[in-house]
């Protein structure tokens, strides 16, 4: 125990010692817990969180911080605590037993109380001192000790008897949450905040527009600081829950890793990459766009790449998406069953935008998802204004980008002035958005997405017709003509009418080629006869040079056989002319 | 009446108001309860374990149980009248 005490003071700021409560986010907001060893007042209207507050305070302590905690009840009976408190999962009969908690409730009937002159509280003392004494205990929750009001007459001795009992509290060291019933003008209806000088929390609950919304603020704290502002907060299965949500500063880390959008068309369109990792996407359109369905497919990108993907669905119910998507051929059931893939389904007049979230916060913190999915944030308009909405996003927002976790908002726009004003209001915080508009010509409707912005990507600036196939989701071309854009049938007949031209002309061509093959079949006939008929000629001219060589040949033998005869230079030639003779 | 009045004063230490209750419960149970009551004395700080049983947070406190129903009355018992109510010893008048 020592050793825990020590951390706690180690984890406390300032000169103040505190004593972490356990309920979660009051401890960031108050920067370490309540004040060590002094009471701090707790104060709320009925049905405020007050009770579940201090008890939750004193479990906590039990539970987590091995301090052991007397609940003194005012109210309820320790029978009836047991049991509202068990939903939470708190087992106060077992901590009962094991010393770590102790209940007593004082129970005040005014029917068979009579006053007569002086008394005092001293009886109060020594049953919360024997308590306190008997367990060892640091921590004490009264609740609510002005019950005492309602059952005593004498306020004068009260009042001092109470101003004693939390000097006794102080002297005992303990670390008490006092809670006190909000009325009169005050923060509580007999003023305690009078006596607690140290630290006053104030719960509510507002009824703003039919939908309730709770909400936890640090009056004050002496000697220390703390969040001042109003913080949401959330009672469910698990306690309460308190939302800090004022660390605004733009300082988290970014990622320049991209996810791929599920489309390969409209990945190639930012920059062939997809949306970074850690960005918000924004896809509005109006209604039956494809919105749904652009998301959906995001997700089960995601849960392709077995990344976890959380989906809140304020419109639809999750079977209602599995089976709409899975006429698009997306199997998300699939994702569902492996769990990479969760619903958060919750109709947005459940509760308030605060309480939502809480919820949203809650729910990502349980199960750490890569991608979150809110499907659509318009109907959120529902239940606050345009302004509220949007700084309710931008804290979703800065919070998702802290926590490096994609998200991709869907929002329906109308051609309404308080729609456009959301995507306007939202789209200046996001940092991707994709439009799709309906392009209405030719007596049909057609989809056409636009890439509005994308910062830090090279997009592409072009309109594509958006189709929404048996397989899924594609990006085609949209048709630029003279007479303008062409979508839909205006482009399958387009493309058709282009197709059918390609044929003729290809047909065309092929009709010349074999034409020309054919004159050239016939010009190469008329060059092989010319080739013969030059040929027979050379050979002719052949002939007769061969004749004149031979001629030649035998006059120039002839010549000389003349020649010598008619030297007669030898007998035998003598013999020859006498011959001839 | 003559039914048995079981009568409990808590007490915390021999304080002025302790003192004050206990003599004027003596005189008044010897005026109108005499031989039919029996008074024990609690004192809480000798015994503070005692304290969650009957509920007692005021002090001096003097506790009824027998007859029923249980009534409380706390002070210091000054005003008899009161006290004579509180014990159904006298009907209330008015209110």
């Amino acid at each position: 125990m020592a050793k825990s005490k020590k951390q706690l003071e180690a984890r406390s700021t300032g000169t103040i010692p505190k004593t972490l409560t356990g309920i979660s986010g009051l401890d960031e907001i108050t920067l370490g817990g309540l004040p060590s060893g002094r009471p701090t007042l707790v104060c709320g209207e009925a049905g405020s969180g007050k009770t579940l507050f201090s008890i939750e305070f004193i479990v906590k302590g039990a539970l987590d911080y091995g301090e052991p905690g007397v609940f003194m009840a005012f109210e309820e009976k320790a029978e009836e605590l047991k049991a509202n408190v068990a939903s939470l999962g708190f087992d106060l009969e077992q901590l009962e037993k094991d010393k770590k908690i102790r209940l007593d409730y004082v129970h005040i009937d005014r029917s068979e109380i009579e006053e007569t002159g002086e008394y005092d509280l001293e009886g109060l003392f020594i049953r919360l001192g024997y308590a306190i004494d008997s367990i060892g205990a640091k921590r004490v929750a009264l609740d609510t000790i002005e019950n005492l009001f309602a059952g005593l007459n004498n306020t004068a001795v009260l009042r001092a008897e109470i101003r004693r009992l939390f000097q006794f509290l102080k002297s005992k060291g303990v670390t008490a949450v006092i809670t006190g019933e909000r009325g009169g003008n005050g923060l509580t209806r007999q003023g305690l905040e009078e006596y607690v000088s140290d630290c006053v929390i104030l719960l509510d609950h507002r009824i703003i527009n039919q939908i309730s919304t709770r909400r936890l603020r640090v009056v004050k704290y002496r000697g220390s600081v703390h969040g001042t502002n109003e913080y949401p907060f959330l009672i469910d299965d698990e306690g309460i829950s308190v939302l800090p949500v004022t660390s605004l500063e733009l300082n988290h880390e970014v990622s320049s890793k991209s996810l791929s959008s599920g489309i390969p068309a409209l990945d190639k369109m930012l920059g062939n990459s997809g949306f970074f990792k850690g960005s918000s996407i924004l896809v509005s359109g109006t209604a039956g766009t494809g919105k749904t369905s652009i998301a959906a497919t995001f997700a089960n990108a995601a849960c392709l790449r077995g990344e976890k993907c959380l989906f809140f669905a304020f419109e639809e119910s999750p079977k209602q998406i599995i089976r709409n998507m899975r006429s698009i051929g997306i199997d998300l059931q699939k994702h569902l069953k492996e769990g990479t893939l969760e619903f958060y389904a919750s109709r947005p007049t459940l509760y308030g935008l605060e309480m939502h979230l809480v919820a949203i916060h809650k729910a990502i913190k349980k199960s750490r998802p890569s991608v979150v999915v809110l499907d659509p944030i318009t109907n959120l308009i529902t239940i606050g204004s345009v302004s509220d909405v949007k700084t309710m996003l931008v804290r979703l927002i800065d919070f998702l980008q802290a926590e490096q976790i994609t998200v991709m908002f869907t929002a329906l726009t109308l051609n309404n002035i308080v729609n456009e004003q959301t995507d306007e209001g939202v789209s200046s915080l996001v940092d991707a958005w994709l439009l799709i508009r309906d392009i209405e010509s030719n007596g049909e409707r057609n989809r056409g997405l636009y890439i509005m912005k994308s910062r830090g990507m090279k997009h592409s600036n072009q309109i594509r017709e958006f189709v929404i196939t048996d397989k899924g989701l594609d990006l085609v071309d949209v048709y630029l003509t003279e007479d303008g854009v062409l979508t839909g049938s205006a482009r399958e007949a387009r493309m058709l009418m282009e197709q059918t031209g390609e044929v003729i002309h290809a047909q065309a061509v092929s009709r010349k080629d074999r034409e020309l093959e054919r004159k050239r079949k016939i010009l190469e006939s008329k060059i092989e006869s010319l080739r013969s008929e030059y040929e027979s000629a050379e050979e002719e001219l052949n002939k007769v040079y061969v004749e004149e060589a031979l001629k030649k040949q035998i006059m120039g033998e002839t010549i000389s056989k003349i020649a010598d005869l008619r030297r007669g230079d030898d007998g035998g030639e003598e013999k020859n002319v006498h011959k001839n003779k | 009446m003559g039914k048995a009045y079981e009568l409990r004063l808590y007490v915390a230490g021999k304080t002025n108001k302790s003192v004050v209750a206990l003599e004027n419960l003596k005189k008044l149970c010897e005026e109108h309860l005499k031989g039919l009551y029996s008074i024990e004395v609690i004192d809480l700080l000798e015994k503070p374990q005692l304290a969650e049983g009957d509920q007692i947070f005021a002090i001096p406190t003097l506790v009824k149980k027998v007859p029923e129903p249980v009534r409380k009355i706390i002070g210091d018992l000054s005003n008899e009248e009161k006290v004579l109510v509180g014990l159904d010893i006298r009907a209330k008048i008015k209110n």
